[in-house]
């Protein structure tokens, strides 16, 4: 692979997940750097999700949940003794496949991440804090006006970038998205993949989606799960037009999925 | 691929010749006939169900009303005292610096009894209450001027004709407040001091604020141990625990206490808080702590429905911005829980109200006729005092017991209130 020289943000190898005897992930190896957006495709139940929850421990919180392997962010191992989880997720943040803002108001949502994290040094620092993420989030210029307006109030386009200026509110250096897209309108839509290229080079994003025009529209590198294995990984344009493995061919002329 | 698969499709099975339903006929006209019917039927059960129990309600109401609020009233006598040549024997110098303490050892009932029979004749002095005497030294508190000179002071009328001036009595009554009426002497005023008095021996004389005061110290100490320990329990079975057979253990253990008749808890109660601690006896201490017991698994129950309501997607959105576990608890999930909780904890708390049975069992039927002055004093409940009540042979008694049962009531139902108004206040909508 052409980046291979430098160091990625953050690398998997032979990573195998088990929910109690279930294995939902096989061996996977992928790096996700800082200058593309990562692409996760594939049929559904594949894995792509289960393995993106990886990427931040979130898949800690279930009981059954057991991760192999080894993960690592800058070259330290995630699940390593000296990783700490809530660091770790401010580091690598998410923004989920349904819009989830806190019932509370558009402010609190974007300020509660740098306020238990300690990020801002006053109210001054914080009311910036929150202008910035909302700026780059692209939802200032709708909400100004009505900071203190309940998040939930929101449209759904509005409420995932809201999600996502919360994610960019603790300053992270990764951010995973879980299918962001699948429960907003085209337009809500096009202004989410708009934002992803706008955040692209600031922080590495890893994507998943079973929509294929849209991980050819805002990615630089894909990789194609199925039945818990990643198949085939590669720049963007190359799986979709040229890809190496008959499953991947199969799949992105819509064969099956 | 799909250029070969369209023919294919268009190849469509021969139709297979059949009646055409008949949409119009008499079978159908019949089906949807009966179907409005069965709806009808069922809507009028659903009524009559309804007005069934609205009628139970009414009739509560109404019987109590009539009953109680004749509870809230005194029928009063006038009685003119001639105080120069009453018996009082009295220092008038000493009146000025204590009257409390001098007036409580006067013979204050001779002069009652003295002005009664010059007014009313030979048993005039039956005529009037045993309050008639705090009348009288209030009268005199008031205006110690009236010991010089002739005056009428109100004073409160006996069980028996306050009886028979309300309703009916016996015939020596009804023959005594047909006299008193004569002389003009009758009257009837709010009796605002059954709010204010203890339990009594004498009807006229009673009230709610002893029970009333050891009710609101019984529950304080109930909700100050349930609240805290339900919820925090609630919480650590939903958030923290691991689901094991020990955790299955515990959860069917709560399930059960809540269902445990409240006499066991009485029992229990007895058992540990009296004969092992030795704590005091028919205090609000031991009675609140006996009713958390009762409404600590209620909170519990009552809090996890509530926690395992909150979407899951609030606190995966607070855990995906690395929020540590305790924040995603007190920042996220308590705040959306609470309505549900405070609404579980009233309902508990209102069972916790009107519980006599256990209450019973650890001596807080005593017969208490001061208010309690602190959790440790002896003391009753209002639905205990209600049972009590009802269990006196005077007849006085009878609209006493309907009047606490009101009180009782007006306290459940602003707890109520309070409850909606903070459920309602808390309520977050997402």
């Amino acid at each position: 692979m052409a980046e291979s020289d430098t160091i990625p943000k953050m690398s998997a190898r032979g990573v195998n997940v088990f929910y109690g005897e279930k294995q939902a992930i096989q061996d996977v190896s992928i790096d996700v750097d800082l200058d593309n957006v990562t692409a996760f495709i594939g049929p559904s139940g594949c894995g792509k999700s289960t393995f993106l929850r990886t990427l931040n421990r979130m898949n800690d919180t279930v009981a059954s949940a057991r991760v192999e392997g080894k993960i690592t962010l800058d070259g330290e191992d995630i699940y390593g003794a000296n990783m700490d989880v809530v660091q770790l997720r401010a580091r690598v943040g998410m923004v989920f496949q349904k819009p989830n803002p806190f019932p509370k108001t558009i402010y609190e949502n974007v300020a509660y991440g740098p306020r238990i994290h300690g990020l801002a040094s006053g109210k001054a620092d914080l009311d910036q804090i929150v202008e910035k993420s909302l700026r780059r989030a692209g939802l200032w210029d709708e909400v100004k006006d009505r900071l203190n307006d309940s998040g939930t109030a929101l449209s759904g386009g509005q409420q995932q970038r809201l999600c996502i200026a919360r994610a960019i509110a603790v300053d992270p250096e990764v951010i995973l998205m879980d299918e962001p897209c699948s429960a907003l309108d085209p337009i809500a839509t096009a202004k989410i993949e708009e934002l992803i290229l706008e955040l692209r080079g600031n922080y590495a994003i890893v994507i998943v989606t079973h929509n294929m025009q849209q991980a050819a529209r805002v990615s630089q590198r894909t990789a194609f799960f199925h039945l818990g294995r990643m198949v085939e990984q590669g720049p963007t344009t190359e799986i979709f037009t040229n890809p190496r493995e008959e499953r991947t061919k199969d799949y992105i002329t819509g064969r099956y999925g | 691929m799909s250029s070969r698969a369209i023919p294919e499709v268009e190849t469509v099975a021969p139709r297979v010749a059949r009646t055409p339903t008949d949409w119009k006929g008499d079978a159908m006209r019949r089906r949807i006939a009966g179907r409005y019917g069965a709806e009808r039927r069922f809507r009028l059960l659903g009524l009559a169900a309804v007005a069934l129990s609205g009628g139970f309600l009414l009739f509560l109401l109404i019987t109590m009303m009539a009953n109680g609020l004749r509870g809230f009233t005194q029928t009063q006598i006038a009685l003119p005292i001639d105080f120069p040549s009453s018996p009082l024997v009295i220092d008038p110098a000493s009146l000025k610096t204590n009257p409390e303490q001098v007036l409580a050892g006067a013979n204050l009932p001779q002069v009652i009894d003295h002005a009664a029979v010059a007014a009313f004749g030979k048993d005039g002095g039956r005529f009037m209450s045993a309050g008639a005497v705090t009348a009288l030294r209030q009268a005199i508190i008031d205006d110690p001027d009236i010991l010089t000179r002739k005056a009428t002071i109100t004073v409160p009328a006996s069980e028996g004709v306050d009886l028979a001036a309300k309703s009916n009595g016996s015939p020596a009554d009804e023959a005594a407040v047909a006299r008193l009426k004569q002389a003009g002497a009758l009257s009837t005023g709010a009796n605002l001091s059954f709010l204010t008095l203890s339990d009594g021996t004498d009807p006229t004389v009673v009230g709610v604020w002893g029970a009333l005061k050891g009710s609101l110290l019984t529950m304080g100490i109930t909700l100050l141990l349930s609240f805290p320990i339900g919820v925090f329990s609630a919480l650590y079975l939903e958030e923290y625990a691991p689901r094991n057979r020990w955790t299955d253990l515990i959860e069917v253990s709560i399930n059960n206490l809540a269902a445990v008749p409240s006499i066991i808890f009485g029992l229990l109660g007895l058992a540990i808080f009296l004969n092992v601690a030795h704590l005091p006896r028919s205090a609000p201490l031991v009675g609140g702590m006996t009713l958390a017991l009762m409404t600590m698994p209620v909170i519990v129950i009552a809090g996890r429905n509530a926690i395992k309501a909150v979407p899951p997607s609030i606190r995966d959105a607070a855990r995906g911005i690395g929020a540590s576990p305790v924040q995603v608890v007190f920042h996220h999930v308590l705040p959306l829980a609470l309505p549900g909780i405070l609404t579980g904890t009233i309902i508990g708390m209102a069972r916790a109200l009107g519980e006599t049975a256990p209450l019973l069992m650890i001596g807080m039927r005593a017969f208490v006729a001061s208010p309690p002055g602190g959790i440790t004093d002896p003391a009753t409940v209002l639905p205990v005092q209600i049972f009590l009540w009802s269990d006196e042979v005077g007849k006085g008694f009878i609209e006493k017991t309907s009047a606490a049962i009101i009180v009782l009531l007006i306290f459940l139902l602003t707890m109520n209130s309070i409850a909606i108004y903070l459920r309602n206040k808390f309520e977050k909508k997402w």
